[in-house]
């Protein structure tokens, strides 16, 4: 067993703390999008579904509670798939040769750089979690000790899961590009369609069959569903729509978002195994 | 076998149709600076890349410190270290880190990293800048860190590919300095330049390389003593009469046509031939204009053996009218 990823997470981390700016903005940004699109949005979604009725016994969550999920899902997806950008930058000045020239692995360098992004969505998650209560986003309601830090670690592992998955997937795209402007358009033109094909900021049963059918495919949907599940309970109503999460719900956002990870493993692997210096 | 740190047979190399490498073999032994000298695109980032396992070995045979290339690579790694032709230093980490970076990828223990960190940094004159970026460091100092980062894991051979390029001089003498030094701590280093000075300067032996090919190898002197003790470069009205006259003297070795003037190489002692040469030319009427005498350099050699100037790179030949080959010897000088 040799643990050399840990000295890429090691140099990730440094430079991830070194720059402040970096590590500010990677910080504000959550609470920017939660105090402003996330309020104004609840704001307005609440007025428009005041009068739809609510079922009788089934708990009402806020929007912005339904959102804040949402809210952690897409502040993830979009700061994985620039995550990998970093080994564009690599390989454009050369960087990269020194890692390639050593005996490390080249697996590990892609769980090395996926472990530091990890390490970064957590900390943007539970940023998002503690300012969220400020703003009214209500996570883990009436749950006991335990169960919180059940829910806890169960979004622990999902954000874990979904962030390497798009890691990787930046990861093989960063490699295989050779500068920026290409990078940063393959980027945009992936995240659209995987963030508004979801559930992260409103249900999909509106959606018509096609894009209904697609987004239950989506690593998005599977994430905000799985927090979902641990932060707002199995059995809520939002905006009139009644929700109720089971356990098989949860098994395949796991087994869902650990197949889209080893997918895109090995489609990282493959990008990486060519890369000629 | 034994005190052979590299050992290569008849490797070869092509990318498409063209052969960068053809059928090379030389060895390096333990504690010697050895330099590959030539052009760009003679073939030496390429010998330099398979030896470091960064390229594919097509075909031959190669061996660093007793581990073979193709089939033991990741024992090869640990036994080299690198200086890249192109500076490669994380911009955005402090000197130390960069070294700590460099102790962890290669699985190197906390003690024995910070205790080699503060040897190297000593020995390349940065101990003061070790919290400094890598991005404020001037041009000589990336380049010592970059030799501080290959020493790291007191490698067995430290490879450096074009070391001094692009650098003024005095950065170019310091920078032998540190190397010279590091051969005095018994590594042995592969070198590759295409400046005759630093392999003249720094190397135990040398090996020329052309067109993917070694045309010779030797140590500086052998290869300069092969061309006699002494050169003469001699201008005249009539260069080409001049040139027939002196290749049928006993004491010349060889006489090659420049652009202006004629390079004749001397076998004996110049002071008794010089008056000889110049008593024969001008009882054929041919004008003598300027008279230079000096001991062969490197860059002597180089066009000796090649047919060329450094310079000129990939351009076979000069197009003097001179291309009656001067002897591409094949021979190799010394092993």
């Amino acid at each position: 067993m040799s643990f050399e990823f840990r000295a890429i997470y090691w140099r990730e981390m440094v430079k991830y703390f070194r720059y402040k700016s970096m590590l500010i903005t990677s910080m504000v940004q959550p609470v920017m999008w939660l105090a402003f699109f996330g309020l104004a949005m609840s704001d307005s979604f609440d007025k428009l579904t005041s009068l739809v009725p609510n079922e009788p016994g089934v708990p009402v969550v806020a929007y912005i509670s339904y959102m804040g999920a949402g809210i952690i899902a897409m502040d993830v997806l979009f700061s994985s798939l620039f995550g990998g950008t970093t080994l564009m930058f690599d390989k454009k000045f050369s960087l990269l040769r020194e890692t390639l020239a050593s005996p490390v692995p080249r697996t590990h360098i892609i769980l090395g750089i996926g472990l530091s992004a990890v390490t970064k969505a957590l900390f943007q998650t539970f940023i998002i979690i503690g300012f969220g209560r400020l703003v009214g986003m209500e996570f883990f309601k009436g749950y006991t000790l335990i169960e919180t830090l059940i829910a806890i670690v169960g979004i622990t592992l999902l954000v874990a899961i979904f962030t390497l998955g798009f890691l990787f997937l930046s990861g093989s795209i960063a490699i295989t590009v050779e500068n920026p402007e290409g990078m940063q358009s393959i980027l945009t033109l992936v995240s659209m369609p995987i963030f508004f094909v979801s559930n992260a900021l409103y249900p999909i049963d509106g959606f018509p069959t096609f894009l209904k059918v697609l987004s239950m495919f989506n690593p998005m949907t599977l994430l905000a569903g799985g927090i979902r599940y641990f932060a707002l309970g199995t059995n809520f109503s939002v905006m009139g729509n009644h929700y109720i999460y089971t356990t098989v719900d949860i098994v395949v956002a796991f087994l869902g978002l650990i197949f889209f990870a080893l997918v895109m493993l090995s489609a990282a692997m493959w990008r990486f195994n060519k890369v000629d210096i | 076998m034994t005190g052979n740190v590299i050992e290569v047979n008849n490797l070869e190399h092509s990318y498409g149709s063209i052969k960068a490498v053809d059928n090379i073999s030389f060895t390096v032994k333990q504690g010697e600076i050895f330099s590959f000298l030539g052009p760009n695109g003679a073939g030496k980032s390429t010998v330099i890349n398979i030896l470091t396992t960064l390229r594919k070995l097509q075909k031959g045979e190669a061996r660093v410190n007793g581990y073979d290339v193709a089939k033991e690579p990741n024992s090869v790694r640990r036994s080299i270290g690198i200086v890249f032709q192109m500076l490669c230093l994380d911009h955005e980490m402090t000197v130390s880190e960069n070294l700590e970076y460099h102790g962890r990828i290669y699985s190197m223990k906390k003690k024995e990293r910070s205790k080699r960190i503060e040897e190297l940094l000593k020995l390349t004159d940065l101990e003061s800048k070790k919290d400094t970026l890598g991005k404020d460091l001037s041009g000589g100092m990336k380049r010592r860190l970059e030799l501080a980062r290959g020493l790291m894991t007191k490698p067995a051979v430290l490879f450096l590919d074009e070391p001094t390029i692009g650098f003024d001089i005095q950065t170019r003498m310091r920078m032998w300095e540190y190397l010279r030094e590091i051969k005095r701590e018994g590594t042995t280093i592969f070198l590759t330049t295409h400046y005759m000075e630093e392999a003249d300067q720094l190397s135990d032996r040398i090996s020329i390389i052309d067109h993917g090919k070694i045309i010779v190898t030797g140590t500086s002197n052998e290869l300069k003593n092969k061309l006699g003790k002494d050169l003469i470069y001699l201008e005249t009205s009539d260069n080409k009469a001049a040139a027939e006259i002196l290749r049928s003297l006993v004491s010349v070795k060889n006489v090659t046509e420049d652009t202006k003037s004629l390079r004749i190489m001397i076998g004996e002692d110049v002071t008794h031939v010089l008056p000889q040469i110049m008593d024969k030319i001008r009882r054929e009427g041919i004008e003598i204009i300027i008279v230079n005498i000096k001991k062969p350099s490197m860059d002597d050699v180089f066009v000796h053996y090649t047919g060329h100037g450094l310079r000129e790179g990939n351009e076979n030949g000069n197009g003097n009218g001179n291309e009656k080959q001067q002897g591409i010897e094949t021979a190799v000088v010394s092993e």
